[in-house]
């Protein structure tokens, strides 16, 4: 059992505030990840739930219990850095059972242990070796092992992958998500990689500016987006946003009109939005269709072919430039006109303050869960 | 052969080299050659340069004093003092490199404008304080002196050496679970050792070498090896060639410490320069 609360957490550097009460709640067994731009206050959010950052002002409970005053040697929690932080000076062996050899464990427990966590990360072979002898991925794989072999109640992991490269980053990502499974154990991971966050977590937690802007599962952020950020952050490439007014509100929804003219009913609750209002209208990428009737059309400006799919980057005729998803074969190029067709179905409505408005449909996966399938042992 | 601006540039550069470390190196080359001399041929004038060389002087410094108790103490005091501004200079450092307060650099300023104060200044004050505590002339007495005269340096190149070590990496100890002991002897110091050591060495030569603070504060008992050279500029009258051997045999252990630590030195010396 590990929970994680947290309570108004604030943390000022002199007269700067940098997070700004953060209440959250992080479960037993969840991977809890805190994404967000740079300068968000994500990192010093997780060095604060692990000790390394004194708390201004708030409440940081584990399972229940105030730790507020708890020296981070005695919270039973273990911390995987960006830059690895390896003991330059110790062997791997030494290097992962550092932490038993400070808990006073004899030599026998120590080298049993280590090696348990070798055989999970396969690491068997790496044991004498010192870190400077070893690649950037068996590093990441040493310091997660480090944390490993402690057993803690809640693994923090500060960027862990950042300093892969691509084909580790996402080999490294399913190494985390099966050890996740495997180890039934409370994660906190912290990353700028939006894409990271919606294959790993049970939980996102959205920062911007020391305030969470959302926390929610990754469909839940993905389908339902609070605001306009998150509507932006989450999802690759990002969300398009057209200028809209609203003309009417109905039960189907809210009718908007685009600056082409054309008229879009967006199933969602009237909220705070009244007739007359200037609105956005929210879109992704992979929700537009390239078709005959369309709403909205423009001149292709840039077209990126990944083969499997190509983005192209449309002008429109009327408003700003927008990204459509479309299939890998198509054969459109440069400066051709292409008619655009929107699916009111998948569309988001943001009024002016930014908040979304709440959509009549819940997606029915939204609040799909990945909790680790074994009981933690 | 024809000179390029390059060639030119290096040759230029390695005579001004070459002059300098002989203007330095001259004065101990004249001692030792002076030290083998008789006492006529050294106040010679025009000076002698090629003589029939002699041990007298060696057999009557030997005669005349106990160089083993002098050295004894020089050993005693410069390593007592080095080992107990390092004791109090590690965690020191330790908290300015990486528990900075607002005012951390300013205190390190100050600790070093201590050194620019001439020590004669706090002769009379520190004579008192050792004559009333007993201190005179004792070796524990000295090297307290001398601990305190180093300690500014010692935390200086400590915190340089300290600054440069990742911070994560005592971080990392710190969730596994090590106290802030453990933290400094378990990680910082091994990831340090270079630093500590060439600090050590710093020390230890500084000391040797000090001649204001033992002169005055010691005679006998606990006289380093500067007050045993001294003793040779007697009442009687200056004896060049027996002062040159003096000299010679009072610096000949550090010269070869230091000869032997050269390189260690030299990279805790240049350190931040380089880096």
């Amino acid at each position: 059992m590990a929970t994680v609360t947290l309570k108004g957490i604030e943390k000022n550097y002199g007269d700067v505030q940098v997070i700004k009460g953060v209440d959250l709640s992080i479960e037993d067994r969840e991977f809890c990840v805190f994404v967000g731009p740079s300068g968000c206050g994500k990192s010093t959010l997780l060095r604060m739930i692990a000790g390394l950052e004194e708390i201004t002002a708030g409440e940081l409970l584990l399972d229940g219990a105030r730790i507020n005053d708890v020296p981070p040697s005695e919270r039973g929690l273990a911390m995987v850095f960006q830059s690895y932080a390896l003991y330059p000076h110790m062997s791997v062996a030494d290097n992962m059972g550092f932490s038993l050899r400070l808990a006073g464990a004899s030599k026998e427990e120590r080298r049993a242990k280590v090696a348990e966590a070798a055989r999970i990360l396969h690491l068997d072979a790496l044991l004498d070796r010192k870190p400077k002898e070893l690649s950037g991925g068996q590093r990441q794989r040493v310091a997660i092992g480090r944390a490993i072999v402690r057993k803690p109640k809640v693994f923090l992991f500060d960027e862990p992958l950042s300093n892969l490269d691509a084909a580790l980053r996402v080999q490294m990502r399913i190494e985390l998500a099966r050890l996740h499974d495997e180890l039934a154990a409370t994660m906190i991971y912290v990353t700028h990689d939006q894409v990271e966050a919606m294959t790993m977590a049970d939980k996102i937690v959205v920062l911007q500016g020391g305030v969470v802007e959302q926390a929610g599962t990754p469909l839940e952020l993905y389908h339902h987006p609070r605001n306009q950020f998150v509507a932006g952050f989450i999802g690759s490439p990002k969300m398009n946003f057209l200028p809209a007014k609203v003309t009417g509100i109905e039960e189907a929804g809210t009718i908007v009109q685009l600056a082409s003219g054309s008229v879009v009913v967006i199933p969602v609750r009237p909220g705070n939005h009244r007739i007359g209002d200037e609105v956005t209208l929210g879109v992704r990428p992979e929700h537009l269709h390239l078709g005959g009737t369309g709403e909205i059309s423009g001149e292709v400006m840039v077209v990126e072919r990944l083969g499997g799919e190509t983005f192209l980057y449309t002008q429109l005729d009327n408003g700003p430039m927008i990204i459509v998803q479309a299939d890998g074969e198509i054969p459109t190029g440069v400066h051709e006109r292409v008619k655009i067709k929107l699916d009111p179905a998948t569309c988001h409505l943001f009024e002016k303050n930014g908040l979304a408005a709440e959509r009549i449909h819940r997606h029915p996966l939204a609040h799909l869960r990945r909790l680790p399938t074994r009981k933690a042992g | 052969m024809t000179i390029t601006p390059k060639l030119r540039d290096r040759i230029v550069y390695t005579v001004i080299g070459w002059a300098a470390a002989g203007v330095i190196f001259f004065p101990i080359f004249w001692m030792v050659l002076t030290s083998f001399k008789t006492e006529v041929e050294a106040i010679a004038t025009p000076p002698k340069l090629f003589f029939t060389p002699t041990l007298e002087n060696y057999s009557t410094v030997r005669e005349r004093a106990d160089y083993v108790h002098f050295a004894f103490n020089s050993i005693i005091v410069s390593v007592g003092a080095t080992f107990l501004a390092t004791l109090i200079a590690v965690p020191a450092s330790y908290a300015m490199a990486f528990f900075p307060g607002k005012r951390t650099k300013d205190l390190l300023l100050w600790m070093l404008s201590t050194k620019m104060m001439p020590a004669v200044g706090v002769l009379i004050p520190i004579y008192l304080l050792f004559r009333d505590t007993g201190a005179i002339d004792t070796r524990w007495g000295l090297t307290l002196v001398y601990t305190l005269m180093n300690l500014p340096i010692v935390v200086w190149m400590l915190y340089t050496f300290f600054k440069e070590v990742p911070k994560e990496i005592l971080e990392a100890g710190r969730m596994d679970g090590a106290k802030p002991k453990q933290e400094v002897w378990m990680l910082l110091m091994p990831l340090s050792l270079p630093g500590i050591a060439s600090t050590a060495l710093l020390s230890i030569i500084l000391c040797w070498n000090e001649a204001f603070w033992s002169l005055n504060l010691t005679t006998s008992n606990a006289a380093p090896l500067t007050t045993f050279i001294a003793s040779f500029s007697a009442p009687e009258g200056l004896f060049w060639a027996k002062l040159s051997a003096a000299s010679t045999v009072a610096i000949a252990p550090i010269l070869v410490f230091g000869w032997m630590s050269q390189r260690q030195l030299v990279r805790g010396l240049t350190f931040g320069a380089v880096k």
